[in-house]
C-alpha cells in the first residue's frame, strides 16, 4: 500500500483486481476465444457498438485496445517474414528496364524495315533506359562500391545474378547500336582511325541489332521472376501471371515513348505494339487479381497506396490504348496517349511493388494462406511434408 | 535423384551438394522451449561473442518481456515471450492432439507407420500403438494430465522415463491415477503430474536462424557472399556481400536482414561494423572450426539450447517430444525436424508448445526457389510472346 498524498484522489476500488481477459495481448497472441468471450460479455462488443474509445473495455480505467481483434495467431502482430529492403529505386529500375527492353525490340524492327527516325530514337531511348536502370540498380545496393561482386559469379538459382548478366549482355549490344547511331549523327571524318571505326560499326550494326532484340525479351521478363522468387506473399503467389504483366507493360511503355518522340508516319508498328501490350497487360492483370483473390491476397492490390496506383494505372492503360487507336492522324493525340501509357507502366510497377511490401509487413498475409494450404493438404490426407511433426 | 534435382527441393546432404569432400557431420541446434526460462543468456552470449551492435536505439517493444522483437541483422538469437491464458493452453493441447490423430510423421522414415519408426527410447511405447496415440485412454477417460507446476525436466534432470512407464503400467493395471505416487510421475519438486490447467503461462522460446537444407537466402544471393559451410550451415561473408538485400526477401522465416546505419554501436568509438551488409547467425562458424560449441548453446543454463550433430539433435528432439506426450503434454510438437517439408528440413530443430505462428514462425514455409523452374518457364513464354508481338507489329503492314 502506498502512502502518497495523491492517493486521496484515487477512486475507491471495486472488488479485487482481475487480470484483463480480453485485450490486446490476448487477441494478438492468439487467444481468439478470449476475445470472443470479451465480446460475449458485452465488454468490447458493446464498445464497438458505438461508444467512443473513452468507454471501451472498462470505462477508461483499463487501457483501451490499441489494435483490432486479430483473427489468427501471431507473435504480437509482428511480421513473420521481412520485407525486401528496397525503396523507390527498384520499381523505377523495373520501369526503365522495361522501356529499354521494348525500345530495343522497336529499334530492331525499325532497322529491319527501314524506319530511320524510329530506329534512331528507339535506339537512343534503349541506351538511356539501360544506363538509367543500371544506375538505379547500383544506387539501390547497400554498398554500391561492391557492385562488381555481382560479376564474380554466374548463379542460375539467383534471378538477380541471371538478370545482371542479361542486363550486361543487353547493354553491350545496345552500346554498339547506339555508337553506330551516334556515328551517323556526328560529322565524322571518313579517313583515319575514326573512319575505320565507322565502317566497322556499319558492319556490326545489323548483328548487334539482332543481339539486342535477342536480349530484350529476357530483360523485360526476368524482373517478374526477380520479384516472384521471394517469400513476399503477393509476388510469390503471382508468379504465373507477373511475367505477362511485365512484358505487356514493357511493350506499351516503350511504344508510348516512341509515340511521343517520333512522328506518326513512322510509329505505325509502335502503335500496334502498344495495343498488343495494352491487351496483354489488362488481361494478365485481370488474371493476376483473380488468382490473388482466390488466395485471399487481393487486399494489398485493392487498398492503400498500391491499390490506388494500380487503379490509376488501369485507367491510364485503357485511356492510352483508346488514344492509340486514334493516334495515327494526330501527333497531339499520339503524344498524349504515349505519355498515358508510359505513366501507366510506371504506376503498375510501383503499385505491384507497394502491394508486395504491404503483404510482407502484415503477418496475416503470410500466416493465413500458409495455414490454409496446410489444412487443405491435411484434409487431402497429405501429412508427410509438414514442418510441424509430432514424435 | 540426380544432383540437379536435389538442388531446389527434397532431402539431401547440403554440404555434399555444395562440393565439400568428406564433410564432417551436419551440425544443428535443438531448442527445447519447454525448459526455456527466458533468461536471454543466449541473446547476450551471441551479442558478446559476435560483437554485434545494439539494435536501433533503446526502444522497447512493450510486448511482454520481449524488448528485442525479432531476429535481425544484429540479433542472431531472439527469446520470444508469449503470454497465454487457460483457454489458449487448452487449444494448444487440442491442436497437438489433433496432429497426433492426423498421424503426423515420425522423423526420418515417413513411409513406416507412425510409432513403429523412431528412436530407441520411443520403442517401449510403440509395443502398444494405441497407447502411444493417447496414453491416457485407459486412465479414467482422458483425465487431463500435466501442469502440476512445471513440465517434467529431461531425463537426466528428473524422473526417468522408465519409472514413469512403470507407473503408467500400474495405472493401466487398475491403480488410481490420481493417488500420489501411483500417478503418472511427479514434477521436479515432487508434485504429482496430474493437476488442473494453470490460469496463465508464459511460452519462452529462443529463436535462431534455421540453417535450412534448401536455404532461400543462399539460393538467391547474386554474389556468392552466402555460402554453405562444411558443417552444412549457411554463413554470410561480409566482405563479399554487396548489400542488394535479395536474401532478406527470400528467407521464409524472416531471419536475415541488412544492417542499417541506425544501429547504435556498443563500442566507444561510435563505429558500427558492416553497415549495409546482410547479417545473420553463422552457427558460430569460427567456434565450430575449433571444435567449440556455439556461444548460445554453451551459455544456456537449462540445456534448452542443445548443439551437436543434426541427426543426434533430431533424435533428442524425438525423445523429448515422446516424453512430453507421455506425460500428457500433447501440445508439444517438433518444428523443422522433417526432411520432407518446404525447406528440406532445418538445421535448427525446435520443440514448441503451441502452433508455430504463436511464436512468430511460419506454419508452412516454402523455399521460393523450389518454384524457380516454373517461374523461368513462364517468363520464357512471356518473353517469347513479347518477341512475337514485336514481330507482328512490324510485319503487320507498311504503315
Amino acid at each position: 500500500m502506498t502512502t502518497s498524498p495523491f492517493d486521496s484522489y484515487r477512486p475507491p476500488e471495486e472488488g479485487g483486481r482481475r487480470r484483463r481477459r480480453s485485450g490486446v495481448r490476448g487477441a494478438v497472441t492468439g487467444a481468439v476465444s478470449d476475445a470472443a468471450r470479451g465480446v460475449a460479455k458485452g465488454g468490447r462488443g458493446a464498445a464497438r457498438g458505438g461508444t467512443n474509445w473513452l468507454k471501451r473495455d472498462g470505462g477508461g480505467r483499463r487501457e483501451a485496445p490499441a489494435v483490432p481483434d486479430a483473427e489468427f495467431s501471431s507473435y504480437y502482430g509482428r511480421a513473420v517474414i521481412k520485407p525486401v529492403p528496397w525503396d523507390y529505386k527498384i520499381p523505377a529500375y523495373l520501369f526503365v528496364g522495361g522501356i529499354a527492353a521494348g525500345s530495343g525490340l522497336i529499334a530492331s524492327g525499325a532497322a529491319a524495315t527501314g524506319r530511320e527516325l524510329l530506329r534512331r530514337n528507339s535506339r537512343l531511348t534503349a541506351m538511356t533506359g539501360v544506363a538509367l536502370s543500371g544506375a538505379f540498380l547500383v544506387a539501390d545496393l547497400g554498398r554500391p562500391e561492391r557492385f562488381l561482386n555481382m560479376m564474380r559469379t554466374v548463379k542460375l538459382t539467383s534471378p538477380m545474378s541471371v538478370g545482371t548478366w542479361i542486363l550486361s549482355g543487353y547493354a553491350a549490344f545496345a552500346g554498339v547500336t547506339t555508337a553506330s547511331e551516334v556515328a551517323r549523327l556526328l560529322p565524322l571524318p571518313e579517313r583515319g582511325v575514326v573512319g575505320v571505326l565507322t565502317r566497322a560499326l556499319d558492319v556490326v550494326d545489323a548483328p548487334a541489332s539482332v543481339g539486342q532484340a535477342f536480349f530484350a525479351p529476357p530483360l523485360a521478363a526476368y524482373t517478374a521472376v526477380l520479384l516472384s522468387d521471394t517469400v513476399t506473399p503477393v509476388w510469390f503467389e503471382s508468379r504465373r501471371q507477373l511475367p505477362f504483366v511485365f512484358v505487356g507493360s514493357a511493350a506499351l511503355a516503350s511504344a508510348g515513348v516512341q509515340m511521343v518522340l517520333t512522328p506518326t508516319e513512322q510509329t505505325g508498328p509502335a502503335r500496334r505494339f502498344a495495343l498488343l501490350g495494352v491487351v496483354a497487360d489488362l488481361v494478365a492483370m485481370h488474371r493476376l487479381e483473380e488468382h490473388l483473390t482466390r488466395q485471399d491476397l487481393d487486399e494489398p492490390l485493392r487498398t492503400g497506396d498500391g491499390g490506388a496506383k494500380l487503379r490509376l494505372a488501369k485507367a491510364l492503360t485503357i485511356a492510352g490504348g483508346l488514344g492509340t487507336l486514334a493516334a495515327g492522324r494526330s501527333r497531339v493525340v499520339a503524344v498524349a496517349s504515349g505519355l498515358a501509357l508510359a505513366g501507366a507502366s510506371a504506376l503498375t510497377r510501383f503499385g505491384l511493388v507497394d502491394a508486395g511490401m504491404v503483404s510482407a509487413k502484415d503477418p496475416k498475409y503470410t500466416v493465413g494462406p500458409q495455414k490454409r494450404r496446410l489444412e487443405e493438404r491435411r484434409a487431402a490426407g497429405t501429412v508427410h511434408d509438414s514442418i510441424v511433426t509430432v514424435r | 535423384m540426380g544432383y540437379l534435382a536435389r538442388q531446389l527441393a527434397g532431402r539431401t546432404d547440403p554440404a555434399l551438394d555444395a562440393g565439400w569432400e568428406e564433410p564432417p557431420s551436419r551440425k544443428g541446434f535443438f531448442t527445447d522451449t519447454s525448459i526455456c526460462i527466458g533468461c536471454k543468456a543466449c541473446e547476450v552470449a551471441c551479442k558478446e561473442w559476435n560483437a554485434l551492435p545494439m539494435d536501433g536505439s533503446l526502444d522497447l517493444t512493450g510486448n511482454s518481456y520481449d524488448n528485442t522483437g525479432d531476429l535481425g541483422a544484429s540479433t542472431w538469437r531472439h527469446v520470444a515471450f508469449v503470454e497465454q491464458s487457460k483457454d489458449r493452453i487448452e487449444a494448444a493441447r487440442e491442436s497437438g492432439q489433433r496432429l497426433v490423430d492426423l498421424g503426423m510423421p515420425t522423423v526420418g522414415s515417413p513411409s513406416q507407420a507412425p510409432g513403429v519408426a523412431g528412436s530407441a527410447s520411443a520403442k517401449p511405447l510403440s509395443k502398444d500403438g494405441e497407447d502411444l496415440r493417447n496414453p491416457y485412454q485407459n486412465s479414467g477417460g482422458g483425465t487431463p494430465a500435466g501442469y502440476g507446476t512445471l513440465p517434467a525436466p529431461p531425463e537426466h534432470g528428473g524422473p526417468s522415463l522408465g519409472d514413469m512407464l512403470t507407473e503408467k503400467e500400474a495405472v493401466d493395471n487398475g491403480a488410481d491415477p490420481l493417488s500420489a505416487g501411483g500417478g503418472l510421475g511427479t514434477t521436479v519438486d515432487g508434485t504429482p503430474m496430474v493437476g488442473p490447467l494453470p490460469e496463465f503461462r508464459w511460452l519462452m522460446a529462443s529463436d535462431v536462424c534455421k540453417h535450412c537444407t534448401h536455404a532461400g537466402c543462399l539460393d538467391v544471393c547474386p554474389t556468392g557472399a552466402l555460402f554453405r559451410s562444411e558443417h552444412g550451415t549457411v554463413v554470410v561473408q561480409a566482405d563479399i556481400c554487396n548489400g542488394c538485400g535479395y536474401c532478406v526477401g527470400a528467407c521464409p522465416f524472416g531471419v536475415i536482414e541488412r544492417r542499417s546505419d541506425d544501429a547504435v554501436s556498443v563500442r566507444g568509438d561510435g563505429h558500427v561494423p558492416d553497415v549495409g551488409v546482410a547479417q545473420k547467425c553463422t552457427l558460430c562458424y569460427d567456434r565450430l572450426s575449433h571444435d567449440q560449441t556455439p556461444a548460445c548453446a554453451q551459455t544456456c543454463p537449462t540445456t534448452s539450447i542443445q548443439f551437436g550433430a543434426r541427426e543426434d539433435m533430431v533424435t533428442a528432439a524425438q525423445d523429448r517430444v515422446a516424453q512430453l506426450h507421455e506425460q500428457g503434454f500433447t501440445e508439444a510438437r517438433l518444428y523443422g525436424a522433417n526432411d520432407d517439408d518446404g525447406v528440406g528440413g532445418t538445421g535448427s530443430v525446435f520443440l514448441l508448445l503451441d502452433e508455430p505462428e504463436v511464436y512468430g514462425l511460419p506454419p508452412d514455409p516454402v523455399c521460393a526457389t523450389f518454384k524457380l523452374p516454373e517461374m523461368f518457364r513462364v517468363a520464357g513464354w512471356a518473353g517469347t510472346g513479347l518477341l512475337a508481338a514485336a514481330a507482328a507489329a512490324f510485319l503487320g503492314g507498311r504503315r
